[in-house]
């Protein structure tokens, strides 16, 4: 691209940052283990999460193996489905989920989209994926210890996560709580750096306001989670403490096993707040890097502007504000005052305002655009399918009646699953999809990639529509086994061996995906700078994959938001965000 | 935990206050708003990148100790609370910690006006009153336990653990970083080279000292 100025508008004052001094390491391990690039950080970050997910999303197989036939197989006891149920859920939702989307998506695309050379503290986000490596491996580690992981639930919800008869409540637990203490260490590391390199290493010309969805959507989920984490953090100190030195933080008096312990006084429901305070913000924390990626995808793929940018800023805003004050709705069932409960019914029906205009955004985007279905742009849209149904059934449960019948039920888990479950991974796949070539140089098989998205859409909802029927006939959640049981009926249980079936499928077709990663990384189709025409600056590096500094010898300057796509009396359908504004009229002066 | 919420609620409201100073209700796709050179000015602070990066951190360790609070407020009302003879060495640490900030004060000052002795004392007495106030929250330990309170004896005494060791935990954090700069200082590095590292150290210094009144009103008051 030819850096002609134009007029006086063009004219770039010299560089008021200095230039950042990047540490360049010369031996292999220096470059690829104790990296200080925040891209190979994010890979590491990457392939961590993607490691542990793939070992939750086994135990959910031999869940629902036991699920839909039970009294079959004899190496699933009770204890040690609710072993499988906690480390599924805990492993999902923070040590994959999170992970990937800040420490993998953050580190990767938060410097190449704000036309950064790296993150403002390199050593320190080197430092944030060690820890949350360890935090990993110690919690992989109870796996290995006496008595097993810890059987408590995700929601580890004292006093049973602690006494014994939960499985694991002598190793199982600690290592949960420590290793969770390590997460939020690990993670307020990477945090600082993702907010304050928004913050402060924009290149120059990239306002707020410039900034594409996808960054806004990582700044505020990351914001959320330093936030809320330490609520968690708090709960995990304490608790640990209730369980190794004999406090009464949480514990109350009680008789276990028919032996009177030495606690005494202490607030379950304590516990329950401080976990919520963080676990309902934590929903977000998965859900805005999506909503952001998923704005980003739509738009390029649909070759046209984001629909409403300012009105998503805004709601991404509103949702993160109000997201810190709905938690209570997890605890209707905790016999807690009836105006408390009115209030966050409220706070609850309110979040779906903003969530909403979202949604319609999405689809007036889609609207008469020129949409290219894509693998990223099916996933794109196979998300926003699944939000809605998640968010519709969020609308009954966030009602205190009605969620007091539902609450414990498959429905809940029926509804989570599609909210926060299949609708986050959507968009992973579909962001993987969309900046694979970017990370590697060459596309990912586009056949398999179709394959892969259908059936991973179709299936899940042959897994998950069928759940909300279960739930509605009173199938309750964390039950090992129905045995005979007069209200349901026998279809209940040819159902639950059918979701069973598709949903050992759906997990075995994962495989096609990791075999499309590493087939395509050797021989996919060469991709190019830019294959999707896209406008955003990390489409822009000099070099595919961009190299440690991202930009060659200068930065970039952004002249424009990053939404121009198909402007009218251009010749191309998109214009770079770092192109100078008289070029954009090229197009006209040479016909 | 209406603390915990009061609090996000607080540090919410700044961020979203500022955001929306910032360029949030411009827009974007209206081309050419600002030549460049005015972007960069009302887009980002001309602060150092560790500057913003400690008002952050310091956003979380108040999230994380309001939510202890809260947590203390909570517990509170259950029946098995005894009140605790607070240690009267409390006081004198106050003092010592309250000396400790307003030395690291005129260490910066000094910083400011470019002279290196007052760098050098201030730091050095800061540090030193800093040491003396963890050195007496030890012995405020020591009479707790002379006085029949170990940690799960009572859950008055139990938060008096956990909020004395995790406040004195985050001024080691403080004191590491100010050992380093005051062993910079003493190599002979130039005032400006450590000027930000003093200046870090000072705002660290005082919102510390205002957790620890805090909790300090807190367990008095209980
Ligand atoms: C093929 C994909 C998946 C299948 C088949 C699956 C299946 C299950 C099953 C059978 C349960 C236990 C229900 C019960 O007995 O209470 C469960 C719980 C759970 N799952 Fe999944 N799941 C999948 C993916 C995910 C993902 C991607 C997430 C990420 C958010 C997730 C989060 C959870 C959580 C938080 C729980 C609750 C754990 C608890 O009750 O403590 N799942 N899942
Ligand atoms: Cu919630």
């Amino acid at each position: 691209m030819a850096y002609v100025a134009h007029d006086e508008s063009d004219y770039v004052p010299p560089a008021e940052v200095e230039e950042v001094e990047l540490y360049h390491p010369k031996t292999f391990i220096g470059k690829y283990i104790w990296s200080q690039d925040a891209k190979v950080i994010a890979i590491q970050y990457s392939i961590t999460a993607i490691a542990v997910g793939l070992v939750a999303l086994v135990l959910s197989g031999i869940m629902r193996l036991q699920l839909g036939y039970p009294n079959t197989f004899s190496f699933i006891t009770p204890g040690t489905y609710l072993q499988f149920v906690t480390m599924h859920g805990m492993i999902m939702v923070i040590y994959l989920l999170t992970a990937l989307f800040l420490g993998g998506f953050g580190n990767y695309l938060i410097p190449l989209m704000v036309g950064a050379r790296d993150m403002v503290f390199p050593y320190v986000n080197m430092v944030s994926y060690w820890v949350y490596l360890f935090a990993v491996l110690l919690l992989m580690a109870s796996f290995f210890v006496p008595g097993g992981p810890t059987g408590s639930g995700w929601t580890l919800y004292p006093p049973q996560a602690i006494l014994e008869g939960t499985p694991g409540a002598s190793w199982g637990i600690i290592l949960m709580l420590v290793s969770l203490a390590f997460f939020i260490v690990g993670f307020t590391m990477g945090g600082l750096n993702y907010v304050v390199t928004v913050l402060q290493a924009r290149t120059r010309g990239m306002t707020m306001m410039r900034l594409p969805l996808t960054v806004w959507g990582i700044f505020m989920a990351t914001i959320l989670a330093l936030l809320a984490f330490p609520a968690l953090f708090v709960s995990c100190i304490m608790m640990t403490l209730d369980s190794l030195l004999g406090t009464s933080f949480f514990m109350p008096a009680i008789v276990s096993m028919g032996q009177q312990l030495d606690y005494g006084g202490g607030s379950p429901i304590l516990f329950q707040h401080l976990f919520w305070f963080f676990g309902h913000p934590e929903v977000y924390i998965v859900a805005l890097p999506a909503f952001g990626m998923v704005s980003d995808l739509i738009s390029v793929h649909a070759r046209k502007n984001i629909f409403g940018y300012r009105m998503m800023v805004w709601a991404i805003l509103a949702i993160g504000a109000l997201s810190l004050v709905v938690w209570a709705h997890h605890m209707y069932v905790s016999g807690m005052n009836p105006y408390f409960g009115f209030f966050f019914a409220i706070t609850t029906l309110v979040i779906a305002i903003p969530t909403a205009i979202k949604v319609y955004n999405w689809v007036l985007t889609l609207w008469r655009g020129n949409i290219h279905l894509t693998v990223p742009m099916l996933f794109a849209i196979g998300f926003v399918f699944t939000f809605i149904n998640g968010g519709l059934t969020g609308l009954f449960l966030g009602n205190v009646t009605v969620d007091l019948p539902l609450s414990d039920t498959m429905f809940v888990v029926a509804h989570f699953h599609m909210v926060m479950a299949v609708a986050p991974i959507m968009v992973v796949f579909g962001a993987i999809y969309h900046w694979y070539p970017k990370i590697t140089g060459r596309m990912l098989n586009d056949t398999l990639g179709k394959f892969h998205f259908w059936a991973t859409f179709l299936g899940s909802y042959a897994i998950y529509y069928p759940m909300h029927y279960l739930g509605f006939l009173g199938v309750p959640r964390r039950y090992y086994a129905m045995g005979n049981t007069d209200f349901l009926p026998e279809s209940a249980h040819s159902l639950n061996a059918g979701i069973t079936i598709v949903a050992l499928i759906v997990g075995a077709i994962q495989v096609v995906f990791l075999y499309n990663l590493v087939w395509s990384y050797f021989k996919g189709k060469p991709s190019g700078g830019n294959p999707w025409g896209a406008t955003t600056l990390e489409w822009q590096t000099p070099d595919t994959p961009p190299k440690h500094g991202n930009f060659g010898p200068t930065l970039p300057v952004v002249y424009r938001w990053a939404y121009d796509y198909s402007v009218p009396g251009v010749d191309e359908d998109f214009i770079p965000q770092n192109q100078p504004p008289g070029e954009k009229t090229r197009g006209l002066e040479e016909t | 935990m209406t603390i915990a919420l009061v609090v996000a609620a607080a540090i919410v409201a700044i961020i979203v206050g500022w955001l929306l100073r910032q360029t949030l209700n411009t827009k974007p796709w209206i081309e050419q708003q600002h030549p460049i050179e005015n972007v960069r000015a009302e887009s980002a602070w001309s602060l150092p990148p560790v500057k913003v990066g400690l008002g952050v951190f310091l956003a979380v360790a108040t999230s994380l100790f309001a939510l202890f609070i809260s947590a203390y407020f909570m517990r509170r009302m259950g029946a098995d609370w005894n009140t605790l003879a607070d240690p009267m060495v409390l006081w004198w640490n106050t003092a010592l910690l309250c000396l400790g900030s307003i030395y690291f004060q005129r260490a910066r000052t000094a910083a400011q006006r470019g002279q290196i002795d007052g760098v050098k004392v201030g730091l050095l007495a800061g540090g030193a009153f800093t040491f003396a106030f963890l050195a007496g929250q030890l012995w405020a330990w020591q009479q707790l336990n002379a006085s029949g309170f170990y940690l799960a004896t009572n859950p008055a005494s139990d938060f008096f653990y956990l909020l004395t060791a995790l406040h004195g935990l985050h001024l080691l954090g403080g004191l590491w970083v100010w050992g380093r700069t005051t062993a910079k200082v003493w190599r002979g590095f130039e005032v400006a080279d450590v000027r930000l590292s003093v200046e870090l150290c000072t705002v660290y210094w005082h919102f510390l000292l205002v957790v620890w009144l805090i909790l300090f009103g807190l367990l008095l008051s209980t």
